[in-house]
């Protein structure tokens, strides 16, 4: 039953793990992307 | 996400939802509804999720090898997005085939890992996996680290076979296949049930991660091709 418990974890820690990695690179790109755009109104203004 | 469109989100909602509702099916079959098996007990429902990984692994090399390929032929930037996304979410499925392999061996075979051909060519794959990601970040120029990673995709590809037919040519610790794999193999019909489920949560969700991985590389692409261009521009001006 321990090696059944360990197994279903470590799938689930795997999983979310690689999930959370996701969002966290999803929410850089719209960092980067915010930047980007702040830098594009402020060369359109001057 | 910024650059996705109406109907994309829309099918990505509906990718989860096949995901989330296969997934609590099959964690109720798995649990519930398949017996225990007789010889090795409990433990044996690590089986479900372990091939089912195994299953994504061979489906996430198989569409690098498409795109790969399709890259090389038509040099399209997108389909070697679309195979670097594949690749990145079958290091994850190989790496959980791996680790559930040993967790389910200790108590049946009372070894953790032996060098058969079936677990060895297993291990390939991994590599394989981890070197096809190590060569992306390691090569800067985008356009030779597509081709080369193509390259690399669809020799890694040729292991499958090998990992598949492995413990039919040769004898191995591993135990012979229990689906297609001849006389005596088979599953109970209510294992059936509970692994069938399994094999199709697994993968919706990984339709779903290699959908997300797609765009978010998408994304990244876009992003930093803009800022080139303000750079370029900012040079320009000064």
């Amino acid at each position: 039953m321990n090696y059944l418990f360990a197994a279903y974890s470590a799938i689930w820690i795997l999983l979310f793990g690689y999930i959370f990695s996701l969002s966290q690179r999803q929410r850089r790109v719209q960092e980067d992307l915010a930047q980007v755009q702040e830098r594009l109104g402020q060369k359109t203004r001057s | 996400m910024t650059f996705l469109k109406e109907a994309e989100v829309k099918s990505q909602k509906v990718l989860a939802l096949l995901t989330f509702v296969t997934m609590l099916c099959a964690i109720y079959a798995i649990f519930l509804y398949a017996p225990t098996e007789a010889s090795m007990g409990d433990v044996q429902r690590i089986f479900y999720f372990h091939v089912s990984s195994a299953w994504i692994c061979f489906l996430a090399i198989l569409s690098v090898f498409v795109y790969s390929a399709l890259f090389l032929i038509t040099g399209t930037r997108k389909m070697d997005i679309k195979a670097a996304a594949a690749a990145e979410v079958g290091a994850i499925f190989a790496t959980i085939v791996l680790v559930t392999g040993p967790l389910w061996a200790k108590p049946v075979w009372g070894i953790w890992w032996t060098w058969d051909p079936r677990l060895t060519s297993m291990f390939v794959l991994w590599l394989i996996y981890m070197g096809y990601i190590m060569l992306r970040r390691l090569i800067e120029a985008p356009e030779q680290r597509a081709r080369l990673s193509a390259i690399f995709g669809i020799l890694g590809a040729i292991d499958v076979p090998i990992v598949y037919m492995s413990n039919r040519w040769w004898r191995t610790q591993h135990p012979s296949p229990v689906m297609a794999g001849g006389q005596g193999s088979g599953l109970d019909p209510h294992m059936k049930i509970a692994f069938f489920l399994s094999l199709a949560a697994f993968t919706f969700f990984y339709f779903y991660l290699w959908r997300i991985r797609t765009d978010l590389e998408s994304s990244q692409e876009a992003v930093e091709a803009l800022q080139r261009q303000l750079e370029t521009q900012r040079r320009g001006t000064l």
